[in-house]
């Protein structure tokens, strides 16, 4: 089976010529990040994806992780691949520099976190989670807290986690009922039960640091009473070494759809000793503050299983031959199914769908960059407030689209695709449960049309707007044909865009169950508009290029192709979603469930 | 011990390779370049070799267009020390390459070379034997082992139908075969120093070589095309066609 080979020339050409590169190294403490670094950076972790976690992701998911007796197994290989991983240094190209990690901006740690999705998505899980948990802890931990944890966090000895849910509290957090009771000592016993914890339990690393939504004893209801803690699976003496094991305990791992080499823990947690990260009652204030990045996190593997349904099914339909394409000439009685024109149609949405989706996201970490260090007050408010207006797009656009992409790409592959052993399957099943954790679609699309465009009247989406208009207006300006058509088409769904926005500023006051019926078409609307502003900014530029004799002419003028199908083929989809934002909600709202 | 490895920037080993229209030679134009695979095995061994504590340092050497830069920049992510950079944009063969290899082996004293025994662009395998005839050294090629005591080592070398070992006494040149390890991958923290590391850059004439070709290309083409396969009936047509149209027996 054709192993994960990362699309360097579009990551290169999206970072570089679209989201600006240059702006985020010029940011301060960023200046070794020089282009040539980045791409050194990026072939070394492109071989390291291809070459190791690659080839261990259709035999993780054949043998997954497996529980017995309290301890669990990962995976054949996965062990000394997450060795190899931790030892490469990949582990902490994010983490605090103070601690041993390497604070690189966000802009260079997502091409390559998007490359360990493609290759080994159940794989990319613990890091990602680390990271998760490491952030928790250096933003809101004492600094004792901090020395005792971080060192070994960050170089990976030791591993992280995040535990949120219970079986009563999936999305609606304010029923976390474990129980903290306080101790002499200034600890605390942590008592309840905590699910859904990725890489709760593992065997590569010795020891593993929970990070625990729970309430202090007699704190309020609801989440104003619930208090984040820090509880490691073994207790941690004063000069670094281990000691007890702590009352924490998985209880079994579940069985799922995909991501079966990670194991998705039951923990049970019986007086465990915890630690309060912060101050009492502030916990899921500061899980809300990590909330961006994770989330970010997720929407990144939908670019990843995009990109890597896509390679599947392209490779596939270029050697497997069946029937003569309709209405091509010369072609064979027998001919490469990717000659049929809607198997061509398939693989040109996958591969729109990718190039849009991974150039969102890389712009997203872009601003997310300029908002924790550019000098000035007002540019770093500017993008964070586009951060908050796009991360729930990336989250909720990205994976909803990966799964469409990688049901495409089961398609492509016919009655083989269906067949476990063609590898297609496993993307879908990968990839289905990136639209439900971290958030589900529902909740980003409701974040999206309440606290990001309901309550600030859609200040922030109507300054994107602005900005979109104006590459659109440059795009109809062109010599170029193929760009002004372009533009004509990004013209028509950004006045979509706009108006659904407006409807939104409207009646969200009065009648936010109407919006918020029809909320995941915003998102979807959102996504598809903001996608084909990627889309055009890219054709623009690889016009650019090739008039100025740069580039490789072959990658930019299928540039220039996606840009166009993803023109005719997506954008005209936002019309639609406007008109059922605007007109949807009410039926939803009045419908009596009884008639269900 | 000093060791100097040279490297050579070649077309990667995934890509597969189109010959020019007009014959001259491969198309190299935006084609993914690399490290050749057999000199990352001399940089992994030279690097084995210091981390065992029988190297004190590793330069890597290459000799190319200024772009040869990003290979050197490889190795030093790999963990060599310093690099040197031959820049020229001229043709380079075999012959040229040893001559230069013998200026830097002569301005900066190495007691090992430790190369790849051939580069797989050209597959010339002779870079490392010229430049032990030049430099009057000692040679081993296709080492699949190396084992280092003082100052001799204990190379074992993979030969026609067998391993053979032998001792050589330094200086010597020594060229890597597939099997004497496997690379490793740089790691992040390593990329990142391998910017600051020096890298010098001198050109032909500065070593006072002359590297004009030797050798004149006539004409680059593609191996000829498979033809289908053919059933025969019995062992006896098999033979028959042996004999008569493939004409090997």
């Amino acid at each position: 089976m054709a192993e994960y080979a990362a699309p360097l020339n579009d990551m290169r050409f999206v970072l570089k010529h679209v989201v600006g590169l240059d702006q985020v190294n010029a940011l301060p403490g960023w200046d070794e990040v020089t282009e040539d670094v980045v791409d050194a950076i990026l072939e070394e972790a492109a071989k390291f994806a291809g070459e190791v976690l690659s080839p261990l992701n259709a035999s993780g998911d054949k043998a997954g992780a497996t529980y017995s007796d309290g301890k669990v197994t990962t995976a054949p290989g996965f062990r000394d691949a997450y060795w190899q991983f931790v030892n490469g240094g990949w582990g902490n190209i994010l983490a605090p520099v103070e601690y041993g990690g390497q604070g690189l901006p966000a802009l260079l740690s997502t091409p390559v976190e998007e490359m360990w999705g493609s290759a080994n998505v159940a794989f990319k899980l613990c890091p990602m989670l680390t990271l998760g948990a490491i952030e928790a802890l250096h933003q809101n931990a004492s600094k004792e807290l901090q020395d005792r944890f971080l060192p070994k966090m960050v170089t990976g000895e030791w591993t992280g986690t995040m535990n949120l849910t219970e079986p009563q509290a999936g999305s609606d957090l304010s029923l976390v009922r474990t129980k903290a009771v306080p101790q002499a000592d200034g600890s605390y016993r942590l008592t309840g039960q905590k699910i859904f914890i990725t890489y709760g339990e593992q065997d590569y690393t010795e020891n593993i640091v929970h990070t625990v939504l729970g309430r202090v004893e007699g704190a309020p209801e609801g989440v104003k009473g619930i208090s984040l803690f820090v509880v490691p699976k073994f207790l941690v003496n004063a000069d670094g070494t281990l000691g007890a094991r702590n009352g924490v305990r998985c209880v079994s791992i579940e069985h799922k759809m995909g991501i079966h080499a990670s194991p998705t823990a039951v923990m049970a947690y019986e007086d465990a000793t915890g630690y309060l990260v912060g101050e009492a009652n502030r916990g899921l204030e500061y899980m809300f503050v990590m909330m961006n990045a994770a989330r970010l996190g997720v929407g990144l593997e939908g670019v990843s299983l995009c990109e890597r349904s896509f390679q599947r099914a392209r490779d596939w339909a270029r050697e497997r031959l069946q029937g003569r394409p309709i209405g091509v000439a010369g072609a064979a009685r027998t001919a490469p199914i990717i000659q049929h024109p809607d198997v061509k149609r398939m693989l040109l949405t996958m591969k729109a769908c990718a190039e849009a989706t991974r150039a969102l996201a890389y712009q997203v970490s872009a601003y997310l960059d300029r908002s924790r260090r550019h000098p000035e007050e007002s540019e770093r408010r500017r993008c964070q407030a586009l951060v908050d207006l796009l991360i729930p797009v990336v989250k909720g656009w990205s994976t909803e689209t990966a799964v469409e992409v990688a049901s495409l790409g089961v398609q492509v592959h016919g009655g083989m695709g269906f067949i476990e052993e063609t590898g297609a399957a496993q993307h879908l099943r990968d990839a289905r449960i990136s639209t439900i954790y971290e958030g589900t679609t529902g909740i980003q699309a409701n974040d999206l049309v309440g606290r990001k465009v309901g309550r600030e009247a859609g200040a922030t989406m109507k300054a994107l707007l602005a900005a979109m208009d104006e590459e659109a207006a440059a795009c109809r300006a062109s010599e170029d044909a193929g760009l002004r058509a372009l533009g004509v088409r990004l013209a028509a769904a950004l006045a979509a865009l706009d108006r659904a926005t407006d409807w939104i500023v409207t009646v969200y006051a009065d009648d936010p169950g109407a919006v918020a019926a029809g909320s995941v078409y915003y998102l979807e609307l959102a996504g598809i508009v903001t996608g084909g502003w990627m889309m055009a900014r890219a054709a623009r530029a690889a016009a650019r290029q090739l008039a100025a004799g740069e580039g490789d002419p072959a990658y930019l003028e299928g540039k220039r192709l996606t840009a166009a199908f993803y023109a005719e083929h997506l954008l005209p989809q936002a019309a639609a979603l406007a008109e059922t934002v605007c007109t949807g909600g009410a039926i939803v709202r009045a419908a009596d469930e009884a008639l269900l | 011990m000093k060791i100097l490895v040279p490297v050579k920037r070649v077309v990667d080993y995934n890509v597969k390779v189109r010959v020019k229209a007009d014959q001259t030679g491969v198309d190299l134009a935006n084609v993914k370049m690399s490290m050749n695979p057999f000199d990352e095995i001399a940089v992994e061994e030279a690097l084995k070799l210091k981390e065992a504590g029988k190297a004190t340092e590793v330069v890597a050497v290459s000799a190319g267009p200024a772009a040869c830069q990003e290979t050197l920049r490889t190795a030093l992510a790999m963990g060599a020390d310093r690099a040197i950079l031959v820049e020229t944009d001229a043709e380079l063969q075999p012959l040229a390459v040893a001559k230069l290899l013998k200026a830097v082996v002569q301005k900066e004293s190495p007691q090992l070379v430790l190369a790849g025994k051939q580069a797989i662009d050209d597959d010339a395998n002779q870079v490392g034997q010229m430049l032990a005839a030049l430099l009057d050294w000692a040679q081993v090629t296709f080492a699949s082992k190396i084992a280092a005591d003082g100052g001799k080592l204990t190379v074992t070398r993979e030969i026609d139908g067998g391993l053979e070992t032998v001792e050589v006494a330094l200086p010597a040149v020594l060229t890597a075969d597939l099997r004497l390890n496997t690379p490793r991958y740089a790691t992040l923290p390593n990329i990142m120093k391998a910017k600051k590391k020096p890298l010098d850059t001198l050109k032909p004439a500065d070593l006072g070589v002359d590297v004009a070709p030797r050798l004149k290309t006539l004409k680059v083409a593609e191996p000829p095309k498979r033809k289908g396969g053919v059933m025969v009936k019995d062992v006896a047509e098999l033979v028959a066609k042996l004999k008569s149209e493939a004409k090997v027996i």
